[in-house]
Parts: structure tokens; C-alpha cells; sequence
């Protein structure tokens, strides 16, 4: 066997086995998303935050701001925290806006919406934002329905 | 009676083999402090081990991802979910299918011959002849192999799986039409690099150290007659794809 040949084709090899694992990376990978690290947290208490996971999209009027990262439960009153990261692009949001959990496509994913407030202070890291709106339970939708019917008669 | 004997006797040849082996494995390890010095054999084993392997993997690797691609858009269409066949694609070669067909079709063509050639060695005395001569054989026969095979076979499942997404990305979006923006940005919105490509990339490490491993193991302790050797390749390929798919479900269940 030709030297030559043996490690001209073992270096192309490893060379685009390399390449293979970079194009991965990039093409195939959240990878974009994980080096924004230049993010600022904000809270949130939710009454309910049912179906809402780790690394779902925030989004004002539809336009993906941040993600959540983390829920806990708040250890006094019992509600669910949730600690959002807003990038730092979008750093002139007004305090006074609320979240609210919306689904987003056919298989109830959720994420959450922010509706711009007025106010003249902006959210910083470390705000707490106290506007929010639950997700929508199905069982409390029913006897919502089914309440409002039975009062009707 | 004699019944009991012999089971007694194949329970301790049985744990006499695998104590033989691990000392092999721990000796062979050993002696990949010396490979520098022997440079060159080493990589011509990563080219007889690695390169000889690309156009298997590379096949099985494009067909795979083609008939994942297949296979998912007619079930998720039910769903009208088609857009999420990126995902599925993606997340099934990554973390399960590529280094799982890889090492099974790396054990059926690389495991098998790196048994083969060793056997042939044993029994064409030529290891005894370099025991003569005051080389040292793991050093010179089988440190190199098996390093080759631990870093040959993350190369080759991740050329696999990327022949396998842009297969599955050639069935999706040209042949089925599925929307080209869809598929691959809700997979590079779903897929992680931790939990996904890096639980793909250490399954296949761990499956090239094993499969690498028995191969050597099976050449080297193998009876030194033709049928001996015959015998410890075929024991080469059943025993590392049972490893293989035994370890991928203790993995997945650790890394999951």
C-alpha cells in the first residue's frame, strides 16, 4: 500500500469527521441560541403555570425576546416563580408589563406572552413583574361552561 | 452426573475469560504511553480501521436518514405534524440511531477484521515470534488498534449522522414537501447540544472502546487453527453487538 495514500486519506478522514461534528453543531443544534449568554433575568408569580417547561419561548406580539429557565415554587405564598431571560437587545421594556401562558401550536406547547405596559421604568435584571395570567386548565374551562350553563336556566 | 461438572467447568472458563479480558484491556491501555514512539503504525491502523469503514457508513448512514425521513412524514402527517419531521430526524439519529447502526455495522466490518488479522497472527506463530525478539505484542499489535478504535469511531458516527439528516432532509423537503424552513428551523430550535449531539458522541466513544476491545480480546486469546479463528470472529460480531445494544440501554437510561 502507498504510505502516501494511507495518510493522505487517514488525515482527510479525521479531518471530515471534524467538520461533520462542526456542521452538526451549526446546522442541526440549538447552538445560536446557547451563545446569546448576554441575557438579563426577570421574575414572575404565576397562580398556575401548567404545561409551561424550561427553555420556552417569551415572546412579545409574537416575536421570540427570551426564554424561561427556570420554575420553582415561591416558598411564602405557594405560587409558581418563574425566572425568565430576556436578551439584552430588548432592554427598554417598561415595568409595568404582564405575562400571560399561551399555547402555541396543535400539540399545547406552551410559552408566554408579554403585553407592553406604560410605565416610564424599564424591567432590569433581577425585576419582578406581578401582571400575570395563569394557563388555561381544561378541567376549570369545563365547569367554568358548565357552571355558566346551569345558571342560565 | 457428569452434567454438573461441565457446568461448573464452563462457569469457570466463562469467568476466566472475562477476568483474561479485562487484564488485556487494562495491560493494553497501559501501553498507549508508548504509542508516540511508533506513530506511524498507529495511524495506519486508524486508516485500516476508520477510512476502510467511510463507504459502509456513509451508505447505511444515507439510507437510514432517508427512510426516517419516510417513515416519520407518513405517520406525523396524520398528526399535520409534518413540519416537526426535522425534529424527529435529527433527534433519532443523533442520540440513538447513529451510534447504534454505526457500531453494529463498525463491529460487523472493522471488529471482524482487526479479529481476523490478530487470529492470523496467533496462529501463523507470528506473535510468538515477536515475543522472541523482545517486542512487546500489545504494544506493538494491539494499543494501536484499539486507540484507533476509540477515535475512529465518534469520526465515523458523526459522518453518519450528518449523511443521515441531509438524507432525510433530501426525502423530506425535495421528495415529500415539506417546507425546507420549517424542517430545519425547528430543529435547531428542538435539538440540544448537551442532552442530543454530546449523548451521541459519548455512546459512540464507549461503543468504539468496547467493540474495539473484544475484537482485540477475540483475535488474542483465540485457539490458533483456522477454525479457531473462524470461530473467535463470529464470537467478535455477535458478542460486541450485544455489548453495543446492551450498553446503549444503560446509557440512555444514565444520560436520559
Amino acid at each position: 500500500m502507498n504510505n502516501k495514500w494511507v495518510e493522505f486519506s487517514t488525515g482527510f478522514f479525521t479531518i471530515s469527521g471534524i467538520v461533520a461534528m462542526v456542521i452538526l453543531v451549526f446546522q442541526a443544534t440549538n447552538f445560536s441560541q446557547m451563545i446569546g449568554s448576554d441575557v438579563y433575568k426577570v421574575t414572575a408569580s404565576f397562580d398556575n403555570v401548567s404545561g409551561l417547561k424550561e427553555r420556552s419561548a417569551v415572546s412579545i406580539g409574537g416575536v421570540k425576546i427570551g426564554r424561561v429557565s427556570q420554575i420553582n415554587i415561591d416558598k411564602e405564598s405557594f405560587e409558581a416563580l418563574v425566572t425568565i431571560e430576556i436578551d439584552n437587545q430588548y432592554d427598554q421594556i417598561p415595568e409595568d408589563s404582564s405575562l400571560a401562558v399561551y399555547t402555541a401550536g396543535l400539540l399545547g406547547e406552551k410559552y408566554i406572552g408579554m403585553t407592553i405596559g406604560g410605565a416610564p421604568d424599564v424591567l432590569k435584571e433581577g425585576s419582578h413583574i406581578n401582571l400575570t395570567q395563569s394557563s388555561i386548565v381544561l378541567e376549570k374551562l369545563i365547569s367554568q361552561f358548565l357552571f355558566s350553563q346551569s345558571d342560565k336556566k | 452426573m457428569k452434567w454438573i461438572n461441565s457446568t461448573g467447568r464452563f462457569t469457570i472458563d466463562f469467568i476466566a475469560q472475562q477476568g483474561n479480558s479485562v487484564i488485556l484491556c487494562l495491560m493494553t491501555i497501559l501501553a498507549f504511553i508508548k504509542i508516540p514512539k511508533r506513530f506511524g503504525l498507529f495511524i495506519k491502523q486508524v486508516y485500516a480501521i476508520g477510512v476502510l469503514s467511510i463507504s459502509i457508513i456513509i451508505v447505511s448512514g444515507l439510507f437510514v436518514g432517508m427512510v426516517l425521513s419516510l417513515q416519520g412524514y407518513n405517520t406525523l402527517v396524520n398528526f399535520g405534524a409534518e413540519e416537526s419531521l426535522g425534529v424527529v430526524v435529527a433527534l433519532s439519529l443523533l442520540r440513538e440511531l447513529s451510534p447504534v447502526v454505526g457500531a453494529l455495522l463498525f463491529a460487523g466490518r472493522a471488529g471482524s477484521s482487526l479479529t481476523a488479522e490478530i487470529g492470523l497472527m496467533k496462529a501463523t506463530e507470528q506473535i510468538s515470534a515477536m515475543e522472541m525478539m523482545a517486542i512487546d505484542p500489545i504494544e506493538y499489535i494491539l494499543a494501536p488498534r484499539l486507540l484507533a478504535g476509540i477515535i475512529a469511531m465518534p469520526l465515523l458516527i458523526a459522518l453518519f449522522s450528518l449523511v443521515g439528516i441531509y438524507g432525510g432532509a433530501l426525502v423530506g423537503v425535495d421528495y415529500l414537501g415539506v417546507d425546507s424552513g420549517a424542517f430545519w428551523s425547528q430543529m435547531q430550535a428542538q435539538v440540544d447540544i448537551q442532552h442530543d449531539l454530546m449523548s451521541g458522541v459519548i455512546k459512540s466513544v464507549v461503543f468504539g472502546f468496547v467493540v474495539t476491545w473484544i475484537a482485540i480480546y477475540q483475535g488474542y486469546s483465540c485457539i490458533p487453527t483456522s477454525e479457531g479463528v473462524s470461530r473467535a470472529t463470529t464470537h467478535t460480531v455477535v458478542f460486541a453487538s450485544l455489548a453495543v445494544l446492551g450498553l446503549d440501554f444503560v446509557l440512555t437510561a444514565a444520560m436520559l
